[in-house]
């Protein structure tokens, strides 16, 4: 037979007593009052917690983990070689994709031989855990503090490359350095490694 | 005639209006309290959201569930609405106005049982609150629909137990000569605080205002009553509460603070009309107090249990409406002899 627990277990525990409630706890007036002052406190209070959204956005947390992105390396051509880890990696199996050989002249398209000749996200299966910009060896995947915009049919939330690969355009680049920590910008310099160079 | 045919128009479209303007007064208020901002993209400081959520409700799909009972069905709005609308006749809405000659009294009716009137209007909206939920052929809707008739008729017995200790006071039925009495001495909240409080209390739980608005019950019931109404059908019922609002707030102020009564004003001897307009002001501030505590309350209190709400009515108010009346007995007694 257990024995009985003495003490208790954590610090937080508390007596519950069953004290009757005095005539003016039963009453519940002076209590009402009490909680309509306090509502009239904030009826009056200047500071409002409203955002007003389509103009004024919430600040968001850095890491958020949002739209992907295909990034460009630093000539503009696209990092992403097919090599089919995100998709692996993906829990929510919303990653596809096509592999193709680069053919001569477009060495300023892709960076390397092989490149993602179609790259479609299920918008609507993934989770936005992150796994594939982990996963990935080019560094060329990364989650974004975009959103995904709403839509009314199924259909559409299948994204192919016009939507994920960033512009040509240096200014229009997503940046990701939030994303991107410094251990793994560290070891991106190191040109020891195939996929650095 | 025709002045009262067209007083009778402007009552009904300022009801109305109040009523409107309610909405968009109970979305702001609860905004406020919670420290919002509220409605504010239709018009500056979002005024044109109640004629918005008016076209919204009429374009709405109007659906009727198959089994239900098509005429009970329309019936259950209508009654709701007709209802609240025709208590305000009785209510004298100000002194008597100067055109031109002719005295005209702003008050549509004056019944020697104005009180009784509006009583009688009152426990006929229940039916159209519970026509709605048999009619709608849902259990649910009907469950809510006898919870919300159970406890109007709960509260009504409370509430007109402190209105017979404030005829003992006052020895009439009509509301003008109620307040013609308190313009001549004092308002009768001095003489009636707890009957004022049963009053209100009960107020809240005629008009299904939280705490009292178990007849919604989004949680338990799906909705309550009007769990399969759509569209304006809808906005009837959720529409009939704000004119309930309205009317019971100017019961209230006219019961026990004086109606259209401005302390001191008649001593100032401005020109009748003027008095009248003025007292017909101070009557519509009042109004607007009392439907600002409807909100204010609303937005405090968390929605009772239903076995607390038979208990408080049965055992706590009706009681202490009995002790009122017969206080007010002796008070009276003791002063004026039978």
């Amino acid at each position: 037979m257990a024995t009985p627990i003495t003490q208790p277990l954590t610090k937080r525990s508390q007596v519950v007593s069953e004290k009757r409630m005095t005539l003016m706890e039963r009453i519940y007036l002076p209590a009402i009052v009490k909680g309509m002052g306090i509502t009239l406190k904030h009826f009056f209070r200047l500071r409002k917690a409203t955002v007003k959204y389509p103009e004024q956005l919430r600040p968001m947390s850095p890491v958020y983990r949002g739209m992907h992105v295909l990034k460009r390396d630093e000539q503009g051509r696209e990092r992403c070689t097919a090599c089919g880890l995100c998709a692996v990696a993906c829990p929510a199996e919303a990653i596809t994709m096509v592999a193709a050989e680069r053919k001569n002249g477009e060495e300023k398209l892709y960076r390397e031989e092989k490149y993602a000749a179609v790259y479609e996200i299920n918008m609507l299966r993934c989770i936005f855990c992150g796994d594939c910009e982990d996963a990935c060896p080019k560094e060329a995947i990364f989650l974004t503090d975009r959103l995904v915009p709403t839509d009314y049919t199924r259909g559409t939330f299948v994204y192919g490359k016009q939507w994920l690969v960033e512009p040509l355009d240096p200014a229009l680049r997503v940046d990701v350095s939030k994303r991107q920590p410094k251990a793994v910008a560290e070891f991106k310099k190191d040109r020891n490694f195939a996929h650095n160079r | 005639m025709i002045p009262t045919v067209i007083f009778l128009v402007a009552l009904l479209l300022v009801t109305l209006g109040v009523a409107a303007y309610a909405t968009y007064a109970e979305r702001k208020v609860a905004a406020f309290m919670q420290d919002r901002i509220g409605p504010d993209r239709a018009g500056p400081f979002g005024l044109l959201q109640p004629i918005a959520d008016g076209v919204k409700m009429i374009m709405k799909e109007d659906f009727m569930p198959a089994s239900a009972n098509r005429w009970l069905f329309f019936l259950g709005p209508a009654i709701a609405m007709t209802t609240a609308l025709l208590t305000g006749v009785v209510i004298p809405w100000g002194g008597t106005l100067d055109l031109g000659g002719t005295a005209f009294k702003l008050q549509v009716a004056d019944p020697d049982i104005g009180i009784l009137y509006v009583f009688a209007m009152v426990s006929i909206g229940v039916y159209g609150i519970m026509l709605g939920g048999w009619a709608s052929n849902n259990k649910y809707a009907l469950y809510g629909a006898i919870r919300a008739a159970s406890q109007m008729v709960s509260y009504e017995l409370t509430m007109g137990m402190s209105i017979v200790a404030l005829v003992i006071l006052t020895g009439s039925l009509s509301l003008n000569d109620i307040v013609e009495q308190q313009r001549a001495g004092l308002w009768n909240i001095v003489y009636q605080p707890l009957g004022f409080l049963l009053f209100v209390i009960c107020a809240f739980a005629e008009c299904n205002r939280a705490p009292f608005d178990l007849p919604e019950c989004e949680t338990e019931l799906v909705g309550g009553y009007h769990t399969e109404y759509s569209s304006m059908k809808l906005g009837f019922y959720l529409f009939a509460e704000y004119v309930n609002m309205f009317i019971s707030s100017a019961v209230i102020s006219t019961l026990f603070f004086g109606g259209y009564d401005v302390p001191f004003l008649d001593g100032l001897g401005l020109p009748q009309n003027v008095t009248v307009i003025l007292g017909t002001v101070a009557l519509f501030l009042k109004i607007t107090f009392f439907i600002f505590l409807f909100m204010w309350v609303r937005w405090t209190l968390p929605r009772f249990r239903y076995d607390q709400l038979m208990d408080l009515g049965w055992k706590s108010l009706i009681p202490l409406a009995i002790l009122n009346v017969l206080l007010t007995g002796v008070g009276y007694y003791l002063k004026n002899g039978i």
